[in-house]
């Protein structure tokens, strides 16, 4: 289109997620206050069967009452947990969301003059022995129990649920109802649980206000992440982010469908003051339309690069703080950049909401050998608003008939009602195209 | 023109219910499957099946097969790479002229080409889990549709694998207490149901007696069963296939049937079959 001229290019960076409240375990209070599992936010690091998880905890509430019960596929030891560093996942959030892009038409009285600017703005939301004692009699072998930075841990073997139900019961935890059923099956399929509990005192000398993430490393074959026991808690849906760093390719589920998010579409100006309530309202749109039965795939990108970054590539430290472990803790560096790019890292970023009716079995995972590039991408294109100095009377027709099928994709995308979209748009020259769709007799008086 | 009796080739109906499902795998579920590909593995099972003709010296050349075997790759293999899908077909469809024991084929076409790739390659794929359990009503009825229309020939392996296949399935969510929507949703899997319908039921790879292809395919089920459940490994009933594969020789070594010939697929019992 001769009109289309780019000029600059900007990019906004909304970040959609709600708050981050929940490992994939569930959680125990000796209170009796309602802790409800909602969102949770997981790193996944794979190669071959190694994996390291990385969980996020954006808990808030009396930590000194609450406790976690994680399950591992496999038995761990006690260098195998370690308490990661929150920055870190919320800088792979930053870069792998949703974008929003901008470009503003060009005069179109002047056809090539040609300016560009790059705008990266990611906004970020930004006792022991008498406790093993105790257990012994249960049932339950307390394996190992020690403190990593603000958590005290305990490795638990239970042979059947029942021990380690009751010993939480005993610790006066509550625990959530349905819970013994899974934790049963787990052990069944050869799973084991540790618990973590905050240490107050080592959280005050620390001095974070928040609860770091856990990270537990293993060596399995399973590629799965246990989804059944967060279902137990949980008022409703829950949403999930899962962030798969691995040496190939994409990542998807074997057993539920993993669908690519609308992406690449021009939406109306307005929409990037609303980019949180489209964004949401689409996801809500199309998470419907799949039955609520598919895991969305929001993001896949070899890590070395982006385009149009919402914020810069993760360093090779970070990628090392987060387990990936076959990349060098210098990083390749490149000569050319400033930036240590990673190598040989692929991430996928997938997004599910789910419940225990929709999602009856924990996700499984595969790594496939795809390497193509795909993000979530709404482009806004700003119509020129300068003088003209010449007949513009074919551009802003030519805008009119664009921003009319913005509207009508937007409305399709979200579900949000046509004429409050159209009432939003300020069509060029004033005038509001006619819709193939609109009676006819609705023009006639206004 | 094709004649009645030609119709009575169940691959006619093969190629139709495979087709029905590459046309709503690409316009409703969009699997991103490439069309270079499809065309890539089309084009490349025809030559090597028109040089496999000449080279063995076989009467005349027949499409069909390498027709339905390339609906099965297009269906089920994934790679982002023109060269990988050829080099799909070839395998397959050189397989059959090249691995065979006492006249027939060892190895499933599709399967061997299947396993193949994904041992020798990191860029080639299953996805099992992409066609969602929405559409699997429609898609067992498609499946079930020819099963009637061919008259249920040799659908004893088909059967026999899904008793058994689901058997362990509903008897593993028993033992761990599981609720049964768990065996349900297992079930409910697109690559499954192609598998079971269109690759272990292949007559020529399959034993030549009734009891031996029953055993046989309850024995797929339970190697599937073990990679997918006790080595937590994807891709369960196709690495099963090729697994079990070298032992259909045997099993026709030890219990006698009929050569299975699609031309004739009721050539041992076609009596009451009259009228039709």
């Amino acid at each position: 289109m001769k009109y289309l001229i780019t000029l600059v290019t900007a990019l906004v960076t909304v970040m959609v997620t709600t708050t981050a409240q929940a490992f994939c375990g569930f959680y125990v209070a000796k209170a009796d206050t309602s802790l409800f599992n909602r969102a949770s936010q997981v790193v996944l690091v794979r190669d071959d069967n190694r994996t390291v998880i990385t969980m996020a905890n954006d808990f808030e509430g009396e930590v000194e009452d609450f406790a976690v019960v994680i399950p591992v596929p496999t038995r761990i030891e006690r260098e195998q947990i370690n308490v990661g560093d929150r920055a870190v996942i919320q800088h792979l959030d930053a870069y792998t969301s949703p974008r929003l892009v901008e470009y503003h038409d060009g005069n179109p009285c002047h056809r090539y003059e040609l300016e560009e600017r790059m705008k990266s703005d990611a906004d970020l939301p930004a006792a022991a022995a008498q406790l093993r004692r105790s257990a012994k009699s249960q049932g339950v072998t307390i394996e190992a129990s020690y403190t990593v930075g603000e958590y005290d841990i305990l490795i638990l073997s239970a042979e059947e649920s029942s021990g380690l139900i009751r010993w939480l019961n005993d610790n006066d935890y509550k625990i959530p109802r349905g819970a013994k059923r899974v934790v049963d099956s787990y052990l069944g399929q050869g799973m084991r649980f540790f618990v973590a509990r905050v240490n107050v005192e080592e959280q005050s000398k620390l001095g974070y206000q928040y609860l770091r993430p856990l990270q537990v490393a293993y060596e399995s074959n399973k590629f799965m992440l246990p989804i059944r026991l967060g279902t137990l808690n949980a008022k409703g849906k829950q949403e999930l982010y899962v962030y798969a760093l691995t040496r190939t390719g994409r990542v998807e589920t074997t057993n539920y469908r993993t669908v690519k998010l609308p992406t690449n579409v021009e939406v109306p100006e307005f929409v990037e003051g609303e980019f949180a309530d489209f964004y949401r309202d689409m996801f809500a749109r199309q998470t419907k339309k799949e039955n609520e039965r598919a895991v969305f795939l929001e993001y896949a990108w070899d890590m070395a690069w982006c385009d149009p970054c919402a914020a810069d590539p993760l360093s090779s430290k970070e990628l090392r703080q987060l387990g990936v472990f076959w990349i060098d803790e210098r990083g390749a560096r490149d000569k050319r950049s400033i930036m240590p790019q990673a190598q040989n890292v692929f991430v996928t970023r997938l997004h599910v909401r789910y419940d225990a009716e929709h999602f009856p079995e924990d996700l499984m995972f595969q790594e496939t050998g795809d390497r193509q590039n795909y993000q979530g991408r709404y482009v806004i294109r700003h119509p020129w608003k300068g003088e003209a100095s010449c007949d513009i009377t074919q551009y802003e027709a030519s805008v009119r008939e664009r921003q009319e099928r913005e509207a009508q994709l937007l409305a399709s995308m979200t579900g949000w009602d046509i004429g409050d979209i159209r009432k939003k748009i300020p069509f060029a020259g004033g005038v509001r195209p006619v819709s193939e769709n609109e009676p006819w007799w609705k023009r006639i008086w206004n | 023109m094709v004649s009645i009796s030609r119709l009575r080739d169940p691959r006619y109906y093969q190629v139709a219910v495979l087709s029905t499902l590459l046309g709503i795998g690409v316009l409703a579920l969009d699997f991103g499957i490439h069309w270079q590909n499809a065309v890539a593995i089309m084009l490349t099972a025809q030559a090597v099946q028109y040089l496999g003709t000449r080279l063995a010296g076989l009467p005349r050349f027949d499409p069909l097969s390498a027709l339905i075997t390339s609906l099965s790759l297009t269906l089920l293999l994934r790679t982002e790479l023109p060269l990988l899908a050829v080099a799909a077909a070839t395998i397959a469809i050189g397989s059959k002229f090249l691995v065979r024991v006492r006249g027939k084929h060892v190895f499933n076409p599709a399967n061997v080409a299947l396993v193949t790739l994904m041992l020798l390659s990191d860029r080639a794929w299953v996805s099992s889990g992409q066609w969602g359990s929405a559409t699997i009503g429609a898609f067992g009825l498609a499946c079930l549709g020819f099963l009637v229309l061919t008259r249920a020939k040799r659908a004893e392996t088909t059967i026999a694998f899904l008793i058994g296949y689901a058997a362990m399935l509903f008897g593993r969510a028993l033992w761990l207490g599981d609720p049964l929507s768990i065996p349900v949703h297992q079930l409910q899997n697109g690559a499954l149901l192609i598998f079971a319908f269109f690759m272990i039921s292949d007559p020529k790879t399959t034993p030549d007696a009734a009891r031996g292809r029953v055993a046989y395919a309850m024995l797929v089920a339970a190697v599937a069963f073990t990679i997918q459940f006790i080595f937590y490994q994807p891709n369960g009933p196709i690495l099963a296939l090729i697994l079990c594969a070298p032992l259909v020789p045997v099993i026709d070594a030890l219990l006698q049937g009929t050569h299975y010939r699609w031309e004739k697929p009721d050539a041992h019992s076609s009596a009451h079959l009259k009228g039709v």
